[in-house]
């Protein structure tokens, strides 16, 4: 590949190596974000699969069966108080929490990481409106914000992911612009600028590889958050609407003394699949931040 | 020789630093980090800049390359005024003018690998093919005294002296004619310092390239200038050739520069210069000559009006009211 002439060490194979495959080769290597992300996988797998392989039917009521009943061979977590059954409506919830969750952080970072950026590179007016606009954005309280536009537009799965995506971004352009404005600065950008790399170069090469472990971090939590902020809105009647099930609605559901101590099947799948789900994400953001770091010795 | 278009000059580049606005201040105030700086190089010469720290020469140097935009001046580079360049012809020049910085330890992308850092000025011009760009980066890393096998190690993996060498590599694999040299070996410890200077000059040698060589290092500019300039408060105080300014400094700053390097001898005898006070604030630099201040022999003329930069003979420049009558 190489034809080094004399020098002692041109007699090997270099491999053709590149910033990405190491990503990729430490990312493998670590454990805690490979088996997150197997978990995931399963999960998402399971919540599109299982209905259809089972038939399963989340809103029917049984009449055979005695409504509020205890697990049995054909209701494996029984059914509910008007005899649905409680396993098709956890995973039917699992849907939407998983869906809400995944999706709404991808849009607030959909939204925020570029503003961020563009703030931070280009600064002047641009950063100006965008960071006095994400600024506003934040001094409202998100809950009642997001309360108000859910009762506006009707909710449903889709205004609820819609609306906490779009209220998240002012934290991701926060963190990706403090991030640019300090990276933009450094010698190892000047030396990018002064052999002639352009703006959209300095920007994908240099500035956010070097920037973007953070947004990752903030990215898993915000998931999870979603997850709990898509519960919470549930509780009040202004998320999924019933009988639509989510993981949050479902747990909200079981907020009684008797269902809590006498019929724990109604709230553990829920409750630990929400944990999994939450944990898996943070320790998937774990393994890529570590991975993009070149520091990392594997 | 002399009649010739230099290779490079420097006509009354300024660049002032403005303060950001504020609400409810009027006057907003200027750092004239360089004011006023006139000199020229010859193809394949090297230029040494010196000065306190603070004084205005890395400004100097990226003023030059437009990596800062200078407030005011001109600046010739074989003939042609670079600051009437618009991005994209400046952009294109960036392949025959590159620049060295001092901290190897930050101006290396942390996330680029040795290959990666050096190829990357052949793929913002898509210069050759892959093997091409991959058989010139090999050519470089060989030049600089890099082994092979380091071409996929990630720069925190290097020392100092090796990570120079990736920058002094990365800089020169445009094939670039003029070099600016910011203290390139100021953040290395001495035993590998004559490693990376002897390395810059035979360099020099073998590709003719022009160097201005900035630095605070009086020894280090000695060994591979071939002219000197004396920077104070971003002005020109004293400019010669690197012979005649060592053996017969005039300016009374260059004198206790020049007193200040350490002679290693322990019989020789050797009368330090003591300069008072800091370096004034570039905010308000001190009127007249910027060196009156500290200067010993400083009068009222100092006090009042600006000294020019004038000729004692021989191309030796000093900027000083002592001189004038000479």
């Amino acid at each position: 590949m190489i034809k080094g002439g004399e020098s002692l060490n041109t007699q090997k194979e270099i491999p053709a190596n590149s910033y990405m495959k190491d990503v990729c080769r430490r990312f493998c290597a670590h454990k805690p974000a490979m088996i997150s992300l197997v978990v995931l996988t399963l999960e998402i797998l399971a919540v599109i699969l299982l209905p259809v392989l089972l038939h399963l039917d989340p809103y029917t009521t049984d009449y055979e069966t005695m409504f509020g009943s205890a697990p049995s061979a054909l209701h494996i977590l029984g059914t509910d108080d008007v005899g649905r059954d409680i396993f098709a409506r956890f995973v039917y919830g699992g849907r939407v929490s998983l869906s809400v969750g995944i999706l709404s952080a991808v849009i607030s970072l959909a939204i925020g990481v570029p503003l961020g950026v563009a703030a931070g590179y280009y600064r002047g007016i641009c950063e100006t409106l965008i960071m006095r606009c994400a600024d506003v954005f934040m001094s409202f309280p998100a809950m009642v914000l997001i309360l108000v536009l859910v009762s506006v537009l009707g909710p449903s799965v889709v205004t609820v992911t819609i609306v906490i995506g779009i209220l998240g971004w002012p934290k991701f352009a926060r963190l990706i612009y403090g991030n640019v404005l300090s990276a933009r600065e450094s010698d190892y950008v000047e030396s990018a600028r002064a052999v002639g790399t352009k703006d959209f170069g300095i920007l994908t090469r240099y500035i956010l590889p070097n920037t973007f472990a953070p947004v990752l971090i903030a990215f898993t939590f915000r998931a999870a958050q979603a997850i709990i902020t898509e519960s919470s809105l549930s509780f009040l009647g202004m998320g999924v609407q019933p009988p639509q099930a989510s993981w949050g609605n479902i747990l909200y559901d079981a907020q009684f003394i008797s269902i809590l101590s006498q019929r724990p099947w109604l709230w553990i799948p829920p409750g630990v699949a929400l944990v999994v789900t939450v944990l898996c994400i943070n320790f998937l953001g774990d393994g890529v931040r570590d991975a993009l770091d070149t520091k990392m010795v594997i | 020789m002399t009649d010739q278009v230099p290779f490079i000059e420097v006509r009354h580049l300024s660049k002032y630093f403005f303060g950001r606005k504020e609400l409810f201040r009027k006057e907003t105030r200027a750092v004239k980090a360089v004011d006023g700086v006139e000199f020229s190089i010859p193809q394949c010469q090297t230029l040494g800049v010196v000065g306190e720290s603070g004084c205005g020469k890395s400004t100097l140097g990226r003023a030059i390359l437009r990596l800062h935009e200078p407030t005011s001046g001109q600046v010739f580079y074989e003939g042609k005024n670079l600051l009437e360049y618009d991005k994209e012809q400046m952009r294109n020049l960036r392949k025959e003018l590159q620049i060295i910085f001092q901290d190897p330890y930050s101006s290396l992308n942390p996330r680029m690998t040795v290959k990666e850092l050096i190829q990357s000025p052949l793929d913002v011009f898509s210069m050759g093919t892959r093997k091409e760009r991959q058989e010139k980066v090999a050519e470089l890393m060989e030049k600089v005294g890099l082994p092979l096998e380091f071409m996929n190690r990630y720069p925190h993996e290097f020392s100092g002296g090796q990570r120079q060498r990736i920058v002094i590599a990365r800089a020169l694999v445009l094939n670039p004619k003029f070099v600016v040299c910011d203290e390139p070996v100021s953040a290395l410890d001495v035993s590998v310092r004559a490693q990376v200077l002897n390395l810059m000059k035979d360099l020099q040698r073998e590709l003719s390239l022009t160097y201005l060589f900035i630095s605070h290092d009086l020894s280090v500019v000695r060994y591979i200038c071939d002219r000197i300039m004396v920077m104070y408060l971003g002005k020109v105080m004293e400019i010669a050739d690197k012979k005649e300014l060592y053996e017969n400094p005039c300016h009374p700053y260059t004198k206790a520069l020049m007193s200040a390097i350490p002679i290693p001898d322990m019989d020789v005898e050797y009368h330090k210069i003591h300069l008072e006070g800091d370096v004034p604030s570039p905010f308000h630099p001190p009127s007249g000559c910027r060196f009156h201040t500290r200067c010993r022999y400083a009068t009222e003329k100092c006090k009042a009006c600006v000294p020019e930069l004038k000729d004692v003979g021989c191309g030796h420049m000093v900027a000083c009211h002592l001189f004038e009558e000479a």
